[in-house]
């Protein structure tokens, strides 16, 4: 970035300085405190429903994660298809976009949006444009760590 | 009649004898609905997709226009338009329908004036009597062209801009009375480097004044001989930027007479961040508002410089600058005899 702004002419430089003043600030520590809140509910609604996978169904703590995770991404989907996921992102921020309902609704949004290509080269191959490089680099670094995990227990095995 | 470098300086009177505008529900929401000639309810326009939307829109302002003049098609020699929309397929579409000889152009959010600036410098060297010029722009087309899905729940920060719903036709011929369009100045490409597309009135400030001061330089008038200089869509950080930016060039130029499209457009209370933006934004703005205020005689001269930001999703991906342009034109209004 420094490099980058060295390059600049003087008179965009000016004019860089003029625009930051004038630019309005991401307000960094309220949207921390949204996200720490909101973010937190929707593991709390997270927690209620687990809890009640394993009171009311045969589940036990370790198989009451799918569940659980499904009827999140279920009511994301209701969420995004009726148009409030969005607002709520808009005042959550990283609180709604980390969770897996932040996963779901990247999907889901992008589904919707290219339906009016076809469900072949719409839908298909639309739907993981944002969602993908989450599994791509998710995987990678599972490979990674596996393979270091790998190593050490050999090495520290033998 | 070329003055100075880059204006065109207009002898013949042409002038905006009809205009048609038309907006989304978003926009009827806002703080200068009246002003619309249509206003639409449903975002989708009971189409199958937002393009269609958007052409639709087009159609209807340019249909209202004709209307309001009492034109029929067959008077109108040509069609200038264009959109933000891939390949400004839209302008297109709806210039099938309308079924005149079309020249299509692209120049993002400045395309409003780059339309009547080339029209009304085609009917002032006699090349036409009748040209309808227009653009159209919506919200969720640009947004997923230009950003992320409608329904993404990202954030946006404070410096993003809200792409108007809508579609601005202008219908210009001759005329002695009315708006006459006196002159334009044909913007350059300007570039100071910034990068973030959510903040494109930043971007787009220095082109605005580059334009401002040129039109001014090449006709040799003072900042103060127009009532009003009204940009296209700067938004709250642009305005403010480009505001700055005049005031260091001590052309006298005053708070008061210096508005922003994006920023009359909608209610203070609409989540619109720093304000509106996309090519209807300058259209919607001018046609309406501002020309009902220059007919009920509040204004009389007025310059409108519509800015462009000239990216492309890919360009920003490949982390290019933000190339941007602005284009003026100076509108009087010329009252007529009373009969």
């Amino acid at each position: 970035m420094t490099n980058k702004k060295k390059k600049l002419n003087p008179k965009a430089q000016h004019y860089q300085a003029i625009q930051k003043k004038n630019e309005t600030k991401r307000p960094i520590f309220t949207n921390c405190l949204k996200a720490f809140f909101v973010g937190g509910f929707v593991c709390f609604i997270g927690q209620l429903i687990s809890t009640f996978y394993i009171y009311f169904f045969d589940f036990t703590e370790q198989t009451a994660g799918n569940p659980t995770v499904a009827t999140l991404i279920i009511i994301t989907m209701f969420l995004t298809g009726f148009g409030v996921y969005d607002h709520i992102g808009q005042f959550a921020g990283a609180g709604t976009a980390v969770p897996v309902t932040g996963f779901a609704n990247a999907v889901i949004s992008s589904a919707i949006e290219h339906r009016t290509e076809g469900y072949i080269l719409g839908v298909g191959t639309n739907m993981l444009k944002l969602a993908g490089p989450v599994i791509v680099y998710g995987v990678f670094s599972a490979f990674i760590i596996a393979l270091i995990k790998t190593i050490f227990s050999q090495f520290l095995g033998s | 009649m070329l003055v100075g470098h880059s204006t065109w300086k207009f002898n013949q009177q042409p002038a905006i004898i009809s205009t048609g505008v038309v907006g989304g529900p978003f926009e009827a929401n806002g703080k200068i609905a009246n002003d619309f000639d249509l206003l639409h309810e449903d975002l989708w326009l009971e189409q199958d997709s937002f393009e269609q939307a958007q052409q639709k829109m087009l159609e209807e302002a340019a249909e209202i226009a004709m209307d309001k003049a009492q034109i029929s098609k067959g008077q109108i020699e040509f069609f200038i338009g264009g959109d933000l929309i891939n390949q400004i397929t839209p302008t297109t579409f709806a210039a099938k329908t309308i079924g005149v000889p079309y020249l299509g152009l692209f120049s993002a959010c400045a395309t409003s004036v780059e339309s009547l600036a080339l029209a009304a410098s085609i009917i002032d060297n006699n090349g036409a009597n009748h040209i309808l010029t227009g653009t159209a722009s919506h919200n969720a087309a640009a947004e997923r062209q230009f950003r992320y899905p409608t329904e993404y729940g990202g954030q946006k920060p404070p410096t993003a801009q809200w792409t108007v719903t809508g579609s601005g036709c202008a219908l210009v011929g001759k005329s002695e009375t009315g708006p006459i369009i006196t002159s334009a100045t044909i913007g350059k490409v300007i570039d100071m480097g910034l990068t973030d597309p959510f903040n494109m009135g930043g971007a787009m400030a220095p082109a605005a004044v580059d334009t401002i001061i040129r039109h001014l330089h090449d006709l040799k008038v003072d900042v103060s001989h127009y009532d009003l200089i009204i940009t296209g869509d700067l938004g709250k950080i642009g305005h403010e930027a480009s505001f700055d930016l005049l005031v260091e060039q001590n052309i006298g130029i005053k708070k008061e007479q210096y508005l922003d499209c994006g920023l009359l457009i909608y209610n203070d209370e609409q989540p619109v961040h720093s304000g509106g933006s996309g090519t209807a934004c300058s259209a919607v703005v001018t046609y309406g508002h501002i020309l009902n205020r220059m007919k009920n005689g509040e204004l009389k001269r007025v310059l409108f410089v519509a800015t462009g930001s000239l990216h492309s999703p890919m360009s920003v991906q490949q982390k290019e600058t933000i190339p941007c342009i602005a284009h003026a034109v100076s509108i009087e209004y010329k009252a007529g005899d009373v009969t």
